[in-house]
């Protein structure tokens, strides 16, 4: 990102577990550090885990939580009041599908009478017109549309959803008809990451603002298929390069986010822009999240909505304490210029490949899993027999992958 | 895909501002105080923008009527300082705003 801050005007992107270290603001520029670690200013509420598609890259957890344990409309509307009360700006309907709920308007109708800014994550795929048209009417400020590929064979592929693309071009249609900003999400990974400049001239044709190449994270589901979605370096470099070229072409027309694939960053992303600093995430029983990979840390313990507060979990909550700030820090992060630039990186990976969250992210090139890390990366993507995916569906994680060529 | 994929009528080109344009604040982009941190904030899809007090005065000034000149000689007079200084300045500011999609041409005669 290498847009030089207007005059008069500093910006905070959604400090989203993915974002890019490089050139991303703080997440909460504020005049007030104390106050800003306060107060999160985004929330991202998973709705619901289902979800139509099965992309074998889902951000949920791996272990899924069922339709019967959701929080209920009300319990839904209260999370809202109470959000707008700590000072949370904007909240992000995901899911799953967070249409499969539908009591989304209800929902919606709250957050918005209670003065956030509403942004709905959505596949598309399960959306009428109608159904939009009264989300509009109920308040609702953005839309944030995934697309799985331009080329509609393979997106059907990648999903394990027939059609899915004729239906996402038509709700595109129908948000830009309703007056609604439009972001185009894109997660790239290797079996697409060769249309990252057609995806991008996509997203300006059907109108979008905004679009985000987002590269896959390897977390969660994209941990488990990292073998098939594993781009090569070259390839990569290739994307950012196409990127770039967009950036300067397309000016004033739409916005560029990428988000960099942090086994190919300089340096770790500043996780959550922070550990409890600026994002908060709810589960759909309630769980109250610092970042939505955070349950992968088996030694946390979380707190649900319907026994305690918001404002006292986001203060209090142990999982909130364990790394908000940085006295947590062990070395090499404790003695680091960066410690509050990036933080560490990110615990969740950290958990994962060394045991303990506490560690310096294994992204950072002081970690003496650096090398190591990167070399997982460098034999995966390069592996031409590339592994079948392992699709997101309740259970999907017990399958065994199988190998097939692919070349 | 029959009647799903209409291409835009003519394709979406960069706004160039100058001292006549008139701009405004889509529907979509919210400017407002944020009692909470005592100060003013934009809220727009997934970011949050954070104006200086300067950038505030600017922004409430687009109704959708003023141009670009006529805030410029509105602020000059009331902060008693240079029409080019002021106009350069908020040009700029104006311009970077417009290319991340927070402002845009106003209809004239509509109300932002």
């Amino acid at each position: 990102m290498n847009e030089i801050a207007p005059t008069h005007v500093t910006e905070s992107a959604m400090p989203l577990c993915a974002r890019s270290p490089d050139g991303a603001p703080a997440a909460d520029p504020g005049p007030d550090p104390a106050l800003c670690a306060r107060a999160p200013i985004g929330m991202l509420c998973e709705l619901t885990h289902r979800c139509p598609l099965q992309c074998p890259y889902c951000s949920n957890p791996v272990e899924l939580e069922r339709a019967n344990v959701e929080l209920t409309t009300a319990e839904w509307q209260d999370v809202m009041r109470q959000a707008a009360q700590l000072g949370v700006l904007q909240i992000h309907l995901s899911g799953g599908e967070p249409t499969a709920r539908k009591d989304l308007e209800e929902i919606v109708k709250v957050a918005a009478d209670v003065g956030l800014y509403t942004n709905l994550i959505t596949a598309g795929v399960t959306l009428t017109r109608d159904r939009l048209a009264k989300l509009v009417e109920a308040g609702l400020d953005h839309v944030q549309l995934s697309i799985q590929d331009v080329d509609p064979e393979n997106a059907d592929r990648i999903a394990a959803y027939k059609g899915g693309m004729a239906k996402k071009i038509q709700v595109a249609a129908w948000v830009k008809e309703l007056g609604l900003p439009l972001t185009i999400n894109a997660p790239i990974h290797r079996q697409n990451i060769h249309n990252v400049g057609r995806t991008i001239d996509f997203a300006v044709e059907l109108g979008a603002g905004r679009v985000e190449i987002a590269h896959v994270q390897y977390y969660a589901w994209a941990l488990l298929n990292r073998a098939a979605l594993m781009p090569t370096k070259e390839a990569f470099l290739k994307a950012a390069k196409q990127v770039e070229e967009a950036r300067e072409k397309y000016k004033g027309v739409i916005v560029i986010d990428a988000i960099v694939p942090d086994y190919y960053a300089k340096f770790p992303k500043p996780c959550m822009g922070g550990w409890a600093r600026g994002i908060v995430n709810i589960t759909p029983s309630g769980r109250v999240l610092p970042c939505h990979a955070a349950e992968s840390i088996k030694t946390l313990a979380f707190d649900n909505i319907k026994d305690r507060p918001l404002a006292d979990i986001w203060l209090n909550g142990a999982a909130f304490q364990a790394y908000r700030g940085t006295s947590w820090m062990k070395e090499p992060c404790r003695s680091c210029p960066r410690k509050e630039i990036d933080y560490g990186g990110c615990r969740c990976q950290a958990f994962a490949l060394t045991g303990d969250a506490a560690n310096t992210d294994p992204a950072c090139s002081l970690s003496p899993m650096h090398a190591q890390w990167q070399a997982v990366a460098e034999v995966e993507s390069h592996n031409p027999n590339v592994p079948e995916f392992t699709y997101r569906r309740v259970g999907g994680a017990a399958k065994k992958p199988e190998t097939h060529n692919v070349s | 895909m029959a009647e799903t994929s209409e291409q835009p009528k003519s394709a979406p080109t960069r706004l160039i501002v100058a001292g006549d344009t008139v701009l405004a604040l889509p529907r979509h982009i919210k400017l407002r105080h944020d009692p909470g941190r005592g100060r003013w904030i934009i809220l727009a899809p997934e970011r949050v923008f954070n104006p200086d007090e300067t950038a505030v005065e600017v922004l409430k000034l687009l109704d959708g009527q003023r141009s670009v000149n006529d805030i410029a000689e509105t602020l000059s007079q009331q902060y008693q300082a240079p029409l080019e200084v002021v106009k350069d300045d908020i040009l700029a500011m104006l311009q970077d705003l417009t290319d991340k999609g927070v402002l845009v041409k106003a209809e004239r005669g509509a109300t932002p």
